[in-house]
């Protein structure tokens, strides 16, 4: 299993319910079904990933995420997991309020777009960063979004939310092995992971 | 549906299949319909394949659609060429194994293939019931696969699996009986007919019912109301099309011509093609049974049969795992309807998938081959199945 992912599944309470946006060929969530008895949904926009994931046994709902979790009622879920995928949405701050709505508390991973390569990159080639993380032409790419480890963080804090836990790793979009980096993560790290929560669990949906 | 449309030419099935019947509701215990009639008796058409274990834990219920009977698959007889509509789905070692599974599919109350329908007796007049015959529902229809499961002493389904009108029942199987589906596959279905799905079968009622040979329904004496039953097909044959998928089998290519023959006959292939699915239907088909069955699926509603104009509060009592799927290019129940019913399923917590099967070919798509259909339905019952007897283990 990726490495972010592998982070994520640690910080998951056995037996808890589990929403996974844009959750491909089901890794994660048939690992914690396996591992930690959980019960889980993914949502996923191609059909290919999603007859994977049934035939692997994992529940998935075809879909656009940010239409499919509208439905889902208040704090239908423990964790909703929203990795390598925030840098992808039209409308980051309406989603996740969404996601906090339905979870009692998510969790984001990103790519670091301030990783001291990317700055190097844009200081001294003056092009748009091409790099193992974000392997696209600006032209074709689907990351829309400029997201950093200190941005997010501060967005939580803005936004009123909790921060509840936050690790900064060093690894490639789909590799399996990586490290946590402590010492100047904002620069250091390719990927930041964050556990996120409402500020107080009654105060629904208003982060 | 195109039940036997597609499958004549796909050779014969080795497994032999028999067609058996039973009867219950004699008087004075007439079920008691949805509208509050009562019918009886009634008798039930059904196929079984495979065998029931031990413990009761494989059997699967197999609803067919308008047009379809309870010849699922498998063939009658050695040489038979025409085996059951959804042959290419079940059968040994097919998505729907019947190595391993016990397969149940019964024709429909108010069908014309042995259940009793308008063109039955009716014992108190010793003629055909014709319009005579109650106005039944998917309910009722259900009811009857109900008690034709106690009489072969199935408590327990694995699954319940049908398209279009049999995906209803599906819906229906889920609500009625929570604790005894474990699992449910409803495709290219929807919780109720659109104004679109209405006007079409009305189209078709009407082609029926204005024939001169209708005589009111009772017709059975004479040659019937052929022309408009041939007409009611045609027109519900574009249905089950796509734009796409005329496109590619028709286009615009003349039959057995190479100039237009500025006559009203068959000039384009799509026209051929119409006429012959029209007439072919009439040898198999009553009439009258079109009527009631497509009248059937108009009425159901499962906002208003069972969560009081909520399709959520519908959904609320079933504990079934729902497998849910559409078809891209399905026009007639389109993937919108499929989504509404997942809404509802998802806001009642329900263990459902989804999934939009890309097709060319139109509502049909559930009854053609489909390597992903097949996938999906058979990893979706074998996952159900393993974890039930590592569960009793």
């Amino acid at each position: 299993m990726r490495y972010d992912l592998q982070i994520i599944a640690s910080w998951i309470e056995p037996g808890s319910k589990v929403l996974d946006l844009g959750c491909g060929e089901g890794d994660l969530l048939s690992s914690l079904k396996k591992e930690k008895q959980i019960i889980g949904t993914g949502i996923e926009s191609s059909e290919e990933k999603v007859a994977i994931c049934i035939e692997r046994g994992v529940q998935v709902l075809q879909g656009d995420i940010t239409e499919e979790v509208v439905d889902y009622p208040d704090n239908a879920f423990d964790y909703v997991i929203l990795s390598q995928t925030l840098q992808q949405v039209y409308g980051p701050h309406k989603l996740i309020k969404e996601l906090l709505r339905v979870g009692r508390q998510i969790i984001v991973s990103f790519p670091n777009f301030s990783h001291w390569s990317i700055r190097l990159q844009i200081l001294f080639s003056g092009y748009a960063p091409k790099n193992r993380q974000l392997p696209y032409e600006w032209y074709d790419t689907p990351n829309i979004r400029v997201i950093t480890i200190q941005d997010f963080r501060r967005f939580v804090k803005n936004t009123g939310c909790r921060l509840i836990r936050e690790v900064a790793i060093n690894t490639h979009s789909h590799d399996l092995q990586g490290s946590i980096i402590t010492f100047l993560p904002n620069l250091r790290a390719t990927f930041g992971v964050f556990l996120v929560s409402r500020r107080n669990n009654g105060n629904k949906g208003q982060p | 549906m195109s039940e036997y449309s597609e499958h004549d030419r796909s050779g014969g099935s080795k497994v032999m299949v028999e067609k058996k019947f039973f009867t219950f509701g004699e008087p004075p215990n007439q079920l008691l319909l949805e509208s509050g009639a009562r019918l009886g008796p009634i008798t039930v058409a059904y196929e079984t394949l495979g065998s029931l274990n031990d413990s009761g834990t494989n059997a699967i219920l197999v609803t067919h659609a308008l047009s379809g009977d309870s010849h699922v698959a498998g063939c009658y007889e050695e040489g038979d060429h025409k085996p059951g509509w959804w042959d290419t789905m079940v059968g040994p070692c097919k998505a729907i194994d019947t190595d391993r599974y016990f397969v149940i599919c019964s024709n429909i109350l108010g069908g014309c293939k042995g259940t009793t329908g308008p063109s039955s007796i009716n014992p108190e007049t010793a003629r055909p019931y014709g319009l005579t015959f109650p106005v039944v529902t998917i309910g009722d229809m259900v009811k009857v696969q109900k008690a034709l499961l106690d009489h072969l002493q199935i408590r327990s389904l694995l699954s319940v699996i049908g398209g279009s009108v049999g995906g209803m029942q599906v819906l229906e199987w889920a609500i009625s009986y929570p604790g005894m589906v474990k699992s449910a596959i409803a495709l290219a279905t929807t919780t109720r007919h659109s104004a679109l799905a209405i006007a079409f079968n009305e189209i078709g009622r009407q082609a029926i019912m204005s024939d001169p040979n209708f005589n009111k329904g009772d017709y059975y004496q004479g040659p019937g109301p052929v022309l408009g039953l041939a007409l009611a097909r045609m027109v519900g044959h574009v249905t089950y099309l796509s734009d796409d998928a005329m496109r590619s089998k028709f286009g615009r290519r003349l039959q057995d011509r190479e100039t237009l023959a500025f006559d009203f006959e068959a000039n384009f292939q799509v026209e051929s093609y119409l006429r012959y699915q029209g007439s072919k239907f009439t040898q198999r088909f009553d009439a009258n049974s079109f009527l009631y069955l497509t009248k059937a699926a108009d009425y159901y509603d499962v906002k208003r049969q069972h969560g009081n104009d909520s399709e959520v509060e519908a959904f609320a009592k079933v504990k079934a795992r729902m497998l849910v799927i559409s078809f891209t290019s399905d026009w007639l129940y389109p993937t919108y309807q499929s989504r509404n019913m997942v809404k509802a399923m998802k806001k009642n917590g329900l263990d459902v998938s989804f999934c939009e099967i890309e097709a060319q070919c139109g509502h049909d798509a559930f009854l053609l081959p489909n390597k992903r259909q097949h996938s999906l339905i058979s990893t979706f019952i074998e996952r159900l199945y393993e974890e039930g007897n590592s569960n009793a283990l």
